[in-house]
């Protein structure tokens, strides 16, 4: 019986198809998307731990962390954690939503999912646009 | 009560903890966290987006107002149990054998109680130390 088993076991077993099988939808792709703007979050506390611990040392280094948090690359960091801030928010109060047992139908389930996606792109733009203002950016406009 | 279904004491079905002895500890943290966040996290958005380019003098006296630095406090906590939980989960579903992942939760311990640590003793500095 055990040798049985084990020459079994030894063959490729079936496997239920997975990702690659499927034409993305709209609810998987912003599934997986929570999971990886969560995980994005998860290391960007770094950045937050660091800005509040620069502002606690004195201001030369503030000075120096709010130089790097304003070069193109940073700010581009800082865009896309504001971004994955907004998305994973969103995603949570759709979560909030079904955990009430509503808005399982399809239809709803789509509204939800294309709901958050495209707010979390306005209300990062809305964002950005606030900062921008703040900072003067837009002066040699106008 | 039906005997066949019943796999299990009338004690255990009273404390309702599952086979994981945990019950929905996980689930309903992750929740409640989650509510917090939503809430303090845009709070600190925009606190932040405001202090923008900022300097220290300004930002110090932003964060060390009483109504502030408790808000800070409270997203810190919530947001470290909340990603402590997230991450746990996923290293739970991607990782497999045993050493890793037990390794691979002490980290995730280690770094949510690190970040928390780092950002509760920045804030308190701010709004007590010189």
């Amino acid at each position: 019986m055990a040798g049985v088993t084990t020459e079994k076991r030894a063959r490729a077993r079936p496997l239920s198809p997975h990702l690659q099988i499927y034409r993305p939808m709209i609810n998987m792709v912003m599934s997986i998307l929570h999971r990886i703007t969560g995980a994005a979050l998860y290391v960007g506390t770094l950045l937050l731990a660091w800005w509040l611990l620069a502002a606690a040392t004195g201001p030369s280094y503030f000075d120096f962390v709010n130089g790097l948090f304003s070069t193109w690359f940073g700010m581009i960091v800082l865009l896309g954690y504001s971004w994955a801030l907004i998305l994973h928010l969103l995603g949570g109060i759709r979560h909030f939503i079904w955990d009430t047992g509503a808005g399982f139908d399809i239809g709803t389930v789509d509204l939800l999912g294309w709901g958050t996606l495209v707010l979390s792109v306005l209300l990062t733009a809305a964002l950005w646009i606030y900062i921008a203002s703040q900072r003067g950016w837009f002066s040699a406009w106008l | 009560m039906v005997f066949g279904m019943a796999m299990i004491t009338p004690l255990k079905r009273a404390r309702g903890l599952g086979s994981a002895h945990e019950g929905a500890d996980h689930f309903l943290k992750q929740r409640f966290t989650g509510a917090a966040n939503a809430i303090l996290a845009a709070f600190a958005v925009g606190l932040i987006a405001t202090l923008a380019g900022a300097d220290l003098a300004t930002v110090r006296a932003t964060l060390a107002h009483p109504l502030v630095a408790a808000a800070l406090l409270a997203l810190i906590v919530s947001m470290c149990v909340h990603m402590r939980i997230g991450m746990q989960v996923i290293i739970e579903d991607y990782v497999h054998s045993d050493g890793l992942k037990v390794l691979l939760l002490l980290g995730n311990n280690l770094f949510a109680g690190a970040i928390a640590a780092v950002s509760i003793f920045a804030v308190l500095k701010l709004s007590f130390g010189g």
